[in-house]
């Protein structure tokens, strides 16, 4: 039961330090179960339990500090992109193999910032059937030619304009806007990202390569994680270690699927092993979901 | 890439500030002590102040009605409480291994179980744009349509990983291996588990999923099943609901609403096991697959022998009211007994002195892509005091040689201790981890 009023927050926040209340009890759940309040940065439903008027705290260094990380990213996948389409103009099928998750792994772990560039991640990362055939293009399209055709024929113009899509997104992450709430709803976006489509095996559908793309996105997700961490910290400490300790968990998970400087195909993974690496991540993703708690209210 | 090819808008943190939304209590709080009430005299900023949807009806989560049953008592709702129309039905796994962590997740779901079964929303921070609500939504402005949440622990809880062993109830272990099983293990055990019920199949799952939510990184689905009886509104008078085999099923039930009874046949008392379940009790969950296409192949009278009832009245054989006594001495012109004693009626009752409160749904999971043919049950639940005594000794006559057993499939099964109640402020489990 709510009856609810719109004030300015301005007004909000005003009064409740006039009145010094907490402001942890604006709501008609009956929650007499205090304890649950100790539980509850822990339990994403309840989280968070902050009892301080809430302000946005100062992310400007965070925020140049991850686009230094983008940059750094956006550079590795060029140069390993290039590596890659030229073994796969110049016909090396392996070698072309070896190179591709690799060189996409540079980009699945800043996916959220290509996201927000209009076309280039449909036109990088597109699968066969997320658009128009006509429009199909980038690396699955060569993934597909690699590992279902056996050859590397007819790719060297998607090839080209894959290294020039590249180059494309390198130019434009320097002057792209990254503001608080991208930067905080991309590291669980990163994560949605895995629970959607890598944890099924449905991204590398020819090259069964999920693995890579899967702890991609998590070292992205835990990158920009570090980076909030100390307003984190200082705000939600509950909070912050939970997450903490999910990352830990995650990683733990992930390990023994490590071969080599890579990781083994999506289809050595039993059912089971599938699941716990799901559940895994979903018990991240919804801590992680509540570091919004930064942004105030 | 993004399933999702619509370009993401990237939310402002500005946008909503206009209509950050307070509580009718925040708003008397406030402007009680007057901080509010002095900005708006100065400001003039009072036409900002609007209720919101003035014209909403008041939601049934503040009107004590009948649509709510209490969840906090001496025993848990769900056990006595006539059956609602639906059940979700979810077993857990834990993932943790510390006992610290259990006792948090169960202290968060007592307090999501008093909103969700009041029909409020769970958590506080369902109005902030920055943040995922912490109630997933499905249910806000529905009634409580009667939710009750019933929690319980398997035997698997009592192993080594919390030091718990020496609370194991003396009987309390997985269900013995009964004849004919077909038990597979995607529908078997579990660590904790929780029976939704509710006359609403949203606000049942609702719950669930809630809790399910509530529970990442602590706890994770081993199992669940959906299942339904005949609604409320498709039958007035309430009689006595019937199964997918279209036989009335719960009609020897003992009465919930006699204390001594329940206290024999539901209830552990003191002197009936560790302290910690004084109010509580045990519950027996079979996923049992009805081959109905072979059924419906059956002619009636093999149906009502199989049974031992009358379909169309549910009387037993013989008998002309369906609450009539279950008369097994009673023989034919030809001497023979006239309710089959490998009657599904007759094997249940046995000789009379054991009863369980079944408190079951039918299930229906769509198609088995095997065989074409439905993929339809039902799902057994019993509540007694000591499962050995009760339930395992039924069952096993029934394993042994109920004529029913041509025609079912037990593909699931699990026990659990069920807590006794929470009283407000307390937890559930409170008396095991407290």
């Amino acid at each position: 039961m709510k009856f609810n009023y719109a004030i300015p927050t301005g007004l909000l926040v005003a009064s409740i330090l006039f009145t010094g209340c907490a402001s942890n009890d604006n709501n008609n759940n009956n929650n007499s179960g205090n304890e649950a309040a100790a539980a509850s940065s822990s339990n994403a439903a309840n989280a968070p339990a902050s009892t301080t008027a809430p302000a946005a705290a100062d992310l400007t260094s965070a925020i140049e500090q991850y686009r230094n990380y983008v940059i750094e990213q956006c550079d590795a996948f060029v140069k390993m992109t290039e590596s890659f389409t030229t073994a796969v103009k110049a016909g090396q099928l392996e070698e072309a193999k070896a190179l591709y998750a690799p060189s996409r792994m540079h980009y699945e772990r800043i996916e959220p910032i290509a996201e927000a560039l209009g076309d280039l991640d449909p036109n990088i990362d597109a699968r066969e059937n997320d658009v128009d055939p006509a429009d199909w293009r980038g690396f699955h399209k060569i993934e597909q030619a690699l590992w279902q055709n056996g050859t590397t024929d007819g790719m060297s113009e998607v090839a080209d304009q894959l290294l020039k899509d590249a180059q494309l997104l390198r130019a434009k992450v320097e002057t792209t806007d990254i503001d608080a709430t991208l930067l905080v709803t991309g590291a669980v976006g990163l994560l949605n990202e895995v629970s959607s489509s890598k944890v099924t095996g449905e991204e590398e559908r020819y090259s069964h390569t999920d693995l890579y793309d899967f702890v991609a996105n998590v070292e992205g997700a835990q990158k920009i994680y570090e980076l909030l961490k100390p307003e984190l910290a200082k705000k939600d400490p509950a909070l912050d270690q939970t997450i903490g300790e999910r990352f830990t968990a995650l990683l733990n998970e992930l390990a023994p699927f490590k071969s080599g400087d890579g990781y083994v195909s999506y289809e050595t993974l039993k059912e089971d092993e599938i699941r716990k690496l799901s559940q895994n991540l979903d018990a991240l993703a919804e801590p992680l979901s509540n570091m919004g708690t930064i942004l105030g209210v | 890439m993004k399933k999702d090819k619509s370009a993401k808008p990237v939310a402002k943190p500005s946008e909503g500030l206009m209509d950050q939304k307070l509580s009718r209590r925040d708003m008397l709080r406030l402007t009680g002590v007057g901080g509010l009430g002095l900005l708006l005299g100065g400001t003039g900023a009072g036409s900002i102040i609007a209720a919101r949807k003035a014209s909403e009806p008041a939601p049934a989560a503040l009107a004590a009605n009948a649509d709510t049953i209490p969840f906090y008592g001496s025993h848990q709702s769900g056990i006595l409480t006539p059956a609602q129309n639906f059940i979700v039905f979810a077993a857990f796994d834990l993932t943790t291994t510390k006992l610290a962590e259990v006792k948090q997740l169960l202290e968060a779901w007592t307090t999501a179980a008093a909103a969700l079964t009041s029909g409020s929303l769970i958590g506080n921070v369902n109005d902030n744009p920055n943040l995922p609500p912490s109630d997933t939504g499905e249910a806000d402005g529905l009634s409580p349509s009667k939710c009750t949440l019933t929690f319980g622990v398997g035997p698997a809880f009592f192993d080594g990983r919390f030091g718990l062993a020496s609370k194991r109830p003396s009987t309390f272990a997985d269900l013995p291996a009964f004849a004919g099983d077909a038990l597979e293990p995607q529908w078997c055990g579990g660590d904790l588990c929780v029976q939704a019920c509710a006359d609403d199949l949203q606000v049942a799952f609702h719950a669930i999923r809630n809790l399910a939510r509530i529970a990442r990184g602590t706890a994770v689905l081993r199992w669940t099943q959906e299942g339904f009886q005949r609604t409320g509104g498709a039958d007035p008078k309430g009689g006595t609901p019937r199964n997918l085999l279209g036989f009335k099923d719960g009609t020897g039930n003992p009465d919930v609403t006699d204390a001594a009874a329940m206290q024999e046949i539901v209830w552990s008392g003191s002197g009936d096991g560790p302290a910690w379940m004084n109010g509580g009790t045990y519950m027996a969950v079979r996923r049992v697959q009805l081959r109905v296409e072979v059924w419906d192949r059956s002619p009636l009278s093999d149906q009502e022998n199989t049974f031992g009832r009358y379909r169309q009245s549910g009387a037993p054989i013989g008998a002309k009211d369906e609450f009539a006594d279950l008369n097994l001495e009673a023989k034919d012109a030809a001497g023979r007994p006239v309710v089959p004693p490998n009657s599904h009626s007759a094997l249940s009752h046995g000789d009379g002195s054991v009863k369980i409160l079944r408190r079951s749904y039918s299930y229906s999971s769509g198609m088995n892509l095997k065989t074409g043919q439905l993929d339809a049950g039902l799902l057994f639940i019993s509540f007694q005091k000591d499962l050995v005594k009760q339930f395992v000794s039924i069952q096993q006559r029934l394993a042994k040689s109920d004529m029913l057993n041509e025609y079912i499939l037990h593909t699931g099964s699990a026990v659990f201790a069920c807590f006794p109640g929470v009283r407000e402020g307390g937890y559930i489990g409170e008396t095991l981890l407290g």
